[in-house]
Order: structure tokens, then sequence, then C-alpha cells
């Protein structure tokens, strides 16, 4: 989240589409709730279904399943074509000045520099024009025809009202009542907060969802507001903490990059990475990069990281492909090039897509080791449970050692909530039986691992051998040292770099924050967007003072927030040319004249003049982008794409089928089904009497929502003679499931294209253990293929048939 | 009196009290009893409490079913799905509260609406079920409003059930008392509010004094209406005396539409007119029975009584009255279906 779940209450327009909060994050949407009981802020839900946030909004419109980018693309042309424009927020802090070079194009369909045979774009021509001065050239009266905002304009043009209702199914009028419900936030002094989920990102074009909405708001000058943003709601408690401590397989902690394999030392990883201004005077702060790569490089390796040997840059994995992500494991793993895998809180039988291809993969593995509180279906992939896991048991060959950890309350720590609030959580119960920490199990790990290497060596056991680990017990580090390991220290003297006589920060001290790392291997820090969360005032993340001075919910003392506390990103943003903020009644920052005070933590230098420096700091441009250059593999804007399986053609290029750059394996291509075979589309969700899967296991939760269900309209129904409450087989040439049907009024039939489009709503919980009926999860049937830039897979749209069943044997 | 007493139950604050007090809610505090006509009158006048559930910031989650599933410690079973969102699929002897759901279109506009409406015991101002209970002292009410069943004083003849207005009291089928929603009397005497209005995470359930549940609903309701709810109403039924349990209803004037939330409930007359407060026991003792058999004709819910349980209802009147003719006691014939 740009904001913090409790600024959502500053808000005057709420906007759910590719989420469901109301079901999925019910805690959280109080702050909907309050916004709306006493700002009276109106709630517009986009989905699908009419879902339990829809049973509580001012204004619901349906839309079909992976459309959304249309949508939105209608929409920005919506308030272009009618003056809902925050002309100077637009002109000043997007880059819709900059001139764009003449190579860069759109024509059916298709983004220039397309190459069909290797699924990717020649993305040379997607970047400025650069001037002699080694500056991006701007036109700030946005008159030249090659300027970003000319190029936007042109690019959703085709993107009607009545051509969003082409594709989507949204009708015309509800597409309308709600685009005037949005341009009335383009006021400086309204805002609109998006909120958003799996329901944007489970797409095999998901990033682009998202930056359609992000330029929705850019255009309407509500990011950096308080009760504006893009509020991305995460779907675990600490899933946000587990993007910031860089668990993808691409990343390093505090996003930094895994080198890859062309990376050979760090001078060449480094040369990418200068991120000089593009424009005079701008911050660029991500020049401080080599400050928390060589922190993050002292954190791991210590005295065996010098300049010398490039601080251990050769003990780094390099990616000889983008990514590792889960779906490119499993088809290695389905290819046999797997031996051993570790899953950690994960089950990817139900989680992960096509469940054949999952469970065919596990059975090649030698050794599973699954590491969860409760039982998964994962660690249990190879015994036959009817109907609900037809597996061959005595033919899986498959070692699996379940190793029980412990639950959240059982233990110490930190959860990193979506707001980006760090907090401490301390342990309330014993962990039951042989249960231990996961840090405990990865301790054990390592400590044997490293003894192996000692004595037998190895081909590179210096990575291992060297690694830091300075823990009082080491077979069992704590979660205090752990994380002020994260939160960085001073290895030797840090001084001032511009009076050498002073001094920043002492040997052996906590790191106040992370504008004391250094480049020269005087500091350590484990991921540097944390540091400060535990610096020499202690645990910032304990602290629970409730206190709110502003009156606007930004509690700038409970817990902790990174980056250094601050509470909204880009809050430079509410302020115009001059500091003065857009809405005095709901300021965040303001310029006094000398520096920059206020309610939160200024997302800029405090010295640094409204007039020169760019709110967006973290961007060489200074700017945000409605056009992100060559920064995404699918385009430089967001253009309509189908689903991999969609119930019609793309309006703009029948042959196009999904997203052209997205990754598809070879093997998959045979089981993807058409229209013809699988006339209706699916899509998943989760419930709110659940957390994913793990609440089968207990009772209550069973109660509340005991069996696997589908959702489909009444008309669907009738036209297949399916009833309310019966027995219903889904299918398509992945897998078969059955499930109750609810036959329901809260989802309708489309019209798109000309065409009838029936939803099956499928919600995700069901397996074969724990206490709830057995049943079985959406994945059996969702399509193995991810997004194109992070490779989340398109869960939330594929296609079915359905037909009336019987009771599923177990 | 120990000095670690609850204040008396007034209201739930944002912080109750942490501490382990001892409950404040006592015999004292019962101002009706059932089949107990010479009550003494009660020690002090508690303020009047309320629970208020606003239907237009609830989501249906169920985590109020779920708090209270915990709090009383009940155990419904894990059941099938049916078609709809409702679980377990009707209230029970261990299902005090149950989220029931209907999707309304509005012939006029086409719009549908998600109605999500929290069912469960509505602790009537006049309750019908205290006054239809024979068994002396098995239901009371105390000043605050909470209506109570005192289930080691339950005979299971069911007729509490016949007489609440709102279809509420559920026998159990093996323990044979009646259970219902006892707005968290053992929260409330120590200061704390129900455990629903407690998970909310919406704060659709708020708990405190009537009067300020009904300015807050006041404030809801003009929210509402500039929002197109142009009949938004509170729902605190006149004909039951009023409710301490109360809804922020969008669609004020068809309450029938939240899965039939009764437009008018009134205790039936033969209720009333059997046990009205100028009745004598005697009258009562008599007219038991009978009114019983047509009170079951009347309505068609459960009503079983077991001829252990007329036997003891024999013997309670007895107790209070001398001997009765068994004759004139006749067991219901009909058995009533789930």
């Amino acid at each position: 989240m740009t904001n913090s779940w409790t600024d959502i209450r500053n808000t005057d327009l709420v906007i759910v589409m590719g989420g469901n909060a109301a079901e999925a994050h019910p805690c959280g949407f109080k702050w909907v709730t309050e916004a709306k009981a006493h700002r009276g802020a109106r709630l517009i839900v986009v989905d699908p279904r009419f879902t339990r946030t829809a049973a509580v909004s001012d204004y619901y419109a349906p839309i079909r399943p992976g459309t959304d980018i249309a949508w939105l693309m209608g929409m920005i042309r919506w308030m272009i074509e009618n003056d809902k424009v925050h002309w100077e927020y637009v002109r000043n802090f997007t880059n819709a000045a900059f001139i764009v070079k003449d190579g860069f194009g759109w024509s059916d369909g298709l983004f220039n520099g397309y190459d069909p045979e290797t699924r990717s774009y020649d993305m040379s021509e997607w970047d400025y024009v650069i001037g002699a001065d080694g500056f991006a050239q701007v036109d700030m009266t946005l008159q030249h025809p090659r300027c970003v905002w000319n190029l936007l304009k042109a690019h959703v043009d085709q993107y009607t009202p009545e051509m969003v209702e082409r594709i989507t199914g949204t009708p015309t009028d509800k597409f309308l009542h709600i685009a005037e419900m949005i341009g009335e936030t383009a006021a400086p002094d309204k805002t609109m907060t998006s909120m958003y989920a799996l329901g944007w990102t489970q797409h095999s074009k998901g990033s682009q969802n998202i930056r359609g909405m992000a330029m929705l708001q850019l255009i309407l000058g509500n990011i950096g507001m308080a009760g504006g943003g893009m509020n991305a709601l995460r779907g675990h408690s600490n899933i946000q903490g587990l993007t910031d401590m860089g668990l993808m397989s691409n990343l390093l902690p505090g996003y930094l990059n895994m080198p890859k394999e062309s990376e050979v030392d760090y001078a060449t990883y480094m040369s990418t990475r200068s991120f000089t201004p593009l424009r005079p005077g701008q911050t660029s702060y991500w020049q401080n990069y080599p400050k928390f790569m060589v922190s993050f490089m002292k954190a791991m390796w210590g005295d065996a990281a010098q300049p010398e040997n490039d601080w251990a840059y050769h003990y780094l994995t390099k990616l000889d492909v983008p990514n590792y992500d889960i779906l490119r494991m499993f088809e290695l793993m389905n290819d046999g090039r797997v031996n051993l895998y570790f899953c950690q809180g994960f089950n990817p039988l139900l989680a992960f897509p096509d469940r054949g291809k999952i469970t065919s993969a596990l059975s090649k593995l030698k050794l599973l080791v699954t590491i969860d509180p409760l039982e998964t279906e994962t660690s249990r992939f190879w015994e036959n449970h009817g109907e609900f896991n037809d597996v061959d048991t005595a033919s899986i060959q498959t070692e699996v050692i379940q190793l029980p950890s412990t639950c959240f309350a059982e233990d110490d720590g930190s959860l990193t909530n979506s707001g980006r609030w760090l907090q401490w959580h301390w342990k309330a119960s014993t962990p039951p039986g042989q249960a231990k920490l996961d840090t405990w199990v990865m301790a054990q790990i390592f400590l044997r691992v490293r003894e192996l290497y000692r004595q037998e060596g190895g081909v590179f056991p210096d990575p291992i051998l060297n690694l830091n680990w300075e823990y009082a017990d080491e077979g069992d580090p704590t979660p205090d040292e752990l994380a002020r390991e994260i939160n960085g220290r001073a290895l030797t003297t840090v001084y001032d770099t511009t009076d050498p006589t002073k001094v920043v920060v002492e040997a052996g001290k906590q790191v106040l924050n992370f504008s004391q790392l250094r480049d020269d291997g005087s500091t350590m820090s484990g991921c540097w967007v944390y540091s400060g969360c535990w610096n020499e005032d202690g645990n910032n993340m304990a602290r629970r003072d409730n206190a709110d001075p502003s009156g606007m919910g930004v509690y700038p003392n409970w817990t902790w927030s990174w980056p250094l506390n601050r509470r909204t990103l880009y809050n430079r943003a509410s302020c115009d040319m001059d500091g003065k903020p857009w809405d005095p009644s709901r300021m965040v920052i303001e310029w006094n004249g000398e520096k920059w005070v206020g309610n939160d933590v200024p997302d800029i230098s405090p010295t640094a003049k409204p007039q020169d420096v760019g709110p967006f700091i973290m961007n060489a441009e200074g700017t945000s982008r409605l056009f992100s250059r060559a920064m995404m593999r699918d385009g430089p804007f967001p253009t309509h794409m189908e689903p991999f399986e969609s119930p019609v053609p793309n309006v703009f290029n029948a042959e196009m089928r999904g997203n052209p750059v997205a990754r598809v394996f070879e093997a998959d291509v045979a089981d993807l089904g058409t229209s013809e075979e699988f006339p209706y589309v699916g899509t998943s969700y989760r419930l709110t009497e659940h957390f994913h899967y793990w609440t089968k296991h207990n009772r209550v939760n069973s109660v509340l929502q005991p069996q696997f269900f589908v959702e489909l309209s009444v008309q669907l129904a009738e036209e297949k003679g399916i009833t309310n409450g019966g027995w219903v087989r889904i299918w398509n040439k992945r897998g078969s499931v059955k499930a109750k049907a609810v036959v329901t009024k809260r989802i309708k039939p489309l019209i798109c294209d000309g065409k009838t489009v029936h939803v099956v709503g499928m919600p995700i919980h069901w397996g074969f253990t724990g206490n709830a009926k057995k049943g079985f999860g959406p994945n059996s049937l969702t399509v193995f293929i991810g997004d194109a830039n992070i490779e989340t897979p398109e869960s939330k749209a594929f296609l079915v048939n359905i037909e009336p069943s019987e009771e599923p044997v177990a | 009196m120990s000095e670690n007493m609850a204040p008396p139950p007034t209201t739930a604050v944002s912080n109750p009290p942490v501490e382990a007090l001892a409950p404040n809610l006592g015999d004292g505090d019962i101002v009706l009893a059932s089949a107990t006509p010479n009550l003494p009158p009660p020690t002090r006048q508690l303020e009047k409490l309320a629970k208020l559930i606003d239907i237009s910031k609830c989501i249906g989650c169920k985590a109020c079913q779920s708090a209270c599933i915990e709090w009383n410690d009940t155990h419904p079973e894990i059941g099938v799905n049916f078609g709809s969102y409702e679980n377990p699929h009707d209230l029970s002897s261990e299902m005090f509260t149950l989220m029931r759901f209907n999707e309304y279109e509005d012939p006029e506009t086409g719009n549908l609406d998600w109605l999500i409406r929290k069912d469960g015991c509505m602790h009537c101002e006049d309750p019908g079920c205290l006054k239809a209970c024979p068994s002396p002292g098995a239901i009371v009410k105390y000043s605050n409003g909470i209506v109570d069943f005192i289930h080691d004083k339950c005979i299971g003849c069911g007729y509490c059930i016949s007489g609440c207005p709102f279809d509420i009291p559920r026998m159990s089928p093996t323990k044979h008392v009646v259970a219902k929603c006892t707005l968290c009397s053992d929260r409330v005497s120590v200061g704390q509010g129900p455990a629903c209005a407690k998970a909310c995470p919406t704060q659709a359930i708020v708990f405190g004094t009537k009067d300020d549940m009904i300015a807050h609903a006041e404030e809801r309701i003009t929210d509402l209406n500039g929002r197109g709810y142009d009949h938004a109403a509170l729902y605190d039924p006149p004909g039951v005396g009023g409710t301490h349990v109360m809804y922020v209803l969008p669609i004020g004037d068809k309450p029938e539409l939240y899965s039939g939330l009764p437009a008018d409930p009134k205790i039936s007359d033969v209720v009333q007119g059997w046990k009205g407060p100028t009745k004598s026991v005697g009258m009562a003792a008599i007219g038991l029975a009978a009114v019983g058999a047509v009170l079951h004709s009347i309505f068609t819910k459960p009503n079983r009584v077991t001829e252990h349980d007329q036997v003891e209802a024999e013997e309670m009147v007895e107790d209070i009255l001398g001997p009765v003719e068994t004759a004139e006691l006749a067991t219901p014939q009909d058995e009533g279906k789930a």
C-alpha cells in the first residue's frame, strides 16, 4: 500500500476492483466503514460477482474476468475527454511532458517490435528522447505530438464506453455512472482510494491491471494524498514482509536485484544501476544502491566481504533465466530435474495451478520436506483419498519428511502488514509436541550442511563456510538478534561525509536508519528498507502508543512503518508546486519556507525546495510514470489482452491469445481449452469464513462454511438443469472437480462482443485434510501460465464446462 | 460485596476492564421471572441496555457467529452446503446467532441488494418466551433489559418457543432444555460487551445504553437517507414493548425482506391472556396445559413435552399451589416438525 490501512478513513471515494476487501480483509475493511460513516465516503465495487463488499457498496457494476485493462483505459479516456484531470499534478508530478522516441507505437493489439518467435518485444524505442545535455527532453505545455500525454491520449482513444461494454460486459450506463463518481476526485481537495488484491494480480497481465489504476490515480492527482493511493491488500498477514525481505527468486532483501549470469563481477552488476537523474536537480534515490548492496553483503559474509573480493559478489547465485518462480520450479520438477524440494509454509498442491501437474511433479522428487504447523495436502499428496485425491500411492517413490513448525502466536517476531507497518508480536503459547520455530529448523539444517562442507569440502564451499552467523546460540537465532541484524549496525565508526571529524555512529552501535549506511564496508544491514526498525532507541516495532495528534489516523508512534516510519509514500505530491497542501483539511506535510513539516515523515529531503525536486524520488525522472519506458515486458502502456482461455477473441487482434509475451511452457499448450469445448468462464476467490487452506483444521471455521461449492447464475442453472444445493461437475482439459451448486442472482450473464458469457465462481479452501468436508480447489482447473512480468499464475480467468452430477466418492 | 466487583452493568466501553471482576448482575436485578407472580421488587434500577445491529455496515463475515460459538463453548455440527452462505442452516441450541442472507431485486429499479441479517434473540421488553414459560424462574428479565434462560430450571416443555414472536429459542435434542442468546449476560455483568460485538470487524454490532444506541441509530439513518435509502429506519418494535437488540434497516419500511423479520411482532393474544400480569397464579396453572395445546396448534415449531417433563411441571405447580387435577394437564397431541 502507498498509504496505511488507517488512512483509508480519510477518503472521499473507495473503489474496490480486483479485490473483495470485505470478504478477504474484513478487519481492514473497517476503515472503509469509518470513511463512509464519518466522511460520507462512497464505495464503488466492480467485480464479476456481487460480493460481500458489494453488499455494503453505494454502486456496483459487473465485469468479465480478465478485462480490467480495457475498463481502466476507458476510464482514463473519459477523464481526459471530460476534463477531469488534475492538470498541475499531471504536468509536474508525472512524466506526461516527456518526449518519447519516434519508434514507439501500437497497432493491432501489439506494440512495436514484437517478435512472435521469441514471444518478446524489442523495447529499445520505448524510451525518452535524451537531449545534448544528457537529460530527457520535455514539453511542459504538453503540446508536442510525441510527449507522453499525447501518446496516452491516442492510446486510450479506442476505449470508448461502447468498446468498454463490448469487451468487459459492463453496461455503458453503469460505466458512465461510475465515471462521474470517479471524475469528482480530480478536484485537488477530493481523493479516491483504490483497494485491490489478487483479483488484479492473478492474471497473465496482472502488473498492467495495477498500472492501469495507478495511471488513473495519477491523472486524478490521488497519489501521495491522505485518503488516496494504490492500496494492495496483501493475502497473508506477512506477505508484505515476504516481498520486502526478498523472498522472490529474482530479488535480494530490500528490492535489490539478484545478479544475472551476464553480470560477471560487481562492477558490471553496478554499471546498470547508476540511476543518474533524468532531469536536472532530481534526487533519484537509488543512487544510494551501492550503500545498501555493500551493507547487505557485509550482513551476509562479514569479514569475508572485502573490497578486494568485490564484497564477495561471486558468492551470490546468478540467474541464468529471468527468475526461478514457482511455475518454473514445478515445470523443472515435472521434467525430473529437481531432486529435493523444501516446502516451507506453502501448500502448492492446492495453491498452484494445474493440480494434476503439481501431483505429477511432486511424484518425481526424491525427497520432499514440508515445514508447516498443520497437516497440508502437499505433505499428503501421495495418499489416496478416493475422488478427492485419486493417486496410485504404490507408484510414488518420493520420500516425504514433515517438520512440524509453529504458528505466529507461539513465537516472538514481527509481521509486516499491507500498510508496511512492522508490528512486533509476543509469544502467547508454547508450541505443541515436537513443533519447532522455523528459525530453529533452518539454523539446524544450516549447521549440519556447513559441517558437511567443512569435512568433505565441495565444488564451492566458501559461501556456506563464510556465512556470517553471529548468534548467541548458533543453533537457535532469536527474533531479537535477527531483527537487529536486519536493521544494521556500524562495523567501524562512521563519520559524516562532509565533515570527517563528526561521528555519525560509533562502531558496534545500531544505525539510526539507512541514511547512515555506507558503501565502504563500515556498515552492515540485512534489509535496508527495514533499517530503523530496531536502532539504538530499541525495538520500534514494539511501540504501542495509539496517540493520534493529527486526528487523521496517522498513529506515528504505533509500531514502525518502512521506510523511515513514513506512513504515506510520495507524500510530497500532496502539496502544490509551492509546497502548500492541495487539501489543507487533510494536510500530510507542507513546506514552511525552510523545510517540510507536518503529520508524516516527508518522502523527500526535508530541505528540498518544492519548486526544485520532484516528489517521486525513487524514479530517475523525479516524476511518476504514465509511460513506463522499457520497464515492463508487455508494454509502456497497458493494452487490452484477453486471458489465455477466453470466451471471445481479442477485439483488436483475433489471432492474439492471452498476453503475447507471457511465458508458456510447451507441455501446457495442449491443455489449453477453447470456448467451443469449454464455454464458461471460471474464476477463483476466497471466503471470509476461511484463511486459505488452514482453517479447515479449525472446527468453528468448518462449521461456518463446511463444504466446497461453486456459484453460478440462475440463467446458467436453468440452461444446464442444475438445482440449487445439488451436485455439479466442473471440468476442462486439466482436471475435473465436483461441488455443491449455489445458484445465485449475484452472478448475472454478461454480453461481451454480442455473446452471452456465463461466469462460474469457485472458492479456494477445501482439500482432503482437516475437519471440513472433503472437497476440491479451483487449482485443479486453472492454467499453468503466469503474469508476463512476475509470473503470478492466471488463477482468476479460465474456461470450464459444467453439468449436474453426483456426490463424489471419498 | 467484594471490592473487586464490576460496576453496575451499563455499557460496553471501548477499553473494557482487563482485571478479573466479580459479576454485578444478581437476583436483586430481576424484574420479571417466569411463573413467579410474587417476585420481590428489584433492589435497584439498572440503565437499559441495547445491542444495535447496523445492517448497512454488516458484511456478513460471521465473526459474530464464530465469537458466539467460542464464548459460549457450543458445538454446532459441521454440516453441508445447501445452496446458500447460511451455515449452520438454522439457529439451534448450539448456535445462538446466525447470519441470514437474502438476495433481493428491487422490482422498480432492478438493482440487487444482498440483505444480510444477524438473527438471534431480540431481548424484548415484553418477552413472550417468559410469559409462556410455566417453570418458575426458568426465564428471567433483568432491569437492564436482558432476558436470560436459567437452564437448571428449564423443564424442556418448549412453550417459550411458541411464545416467541421472532422464532428464536431452540430445544437441545440431547439436554432437553431450551437455549438462546443471553446477550452475554455473563460478560456484561463484568463490564464487557457481548462477544459478537467485540468480534465485529466493522462495528456493525455496537452495544451500550439503549438511549445511546437510539442516538447512534439516528446518525446512521441520516447517513443512509443521504445514500438514497429514504425509508431507512430503526427497528425497535413497539408490539413487544421495544427490544434490547435493535436493527438499523436500510429498507426500513419492509423489514420482512430481511429474511422474514416480522413487520409488527406481537405476543400472541393467547399468551397475553394466559399469563398477563393481572392473572392469578391459580388461573395460570390451570390454564397451562390447555393453552399449551392451543398454542401448539397455532405455531408449527417444535414443542415436544416428554412425559417426564410433564410430571415435573405438575410437581412444580403442586409445590406452589397444592394438588391439581392431572387430567387437566393434557399432553399436546401433535408433535411439531423441525
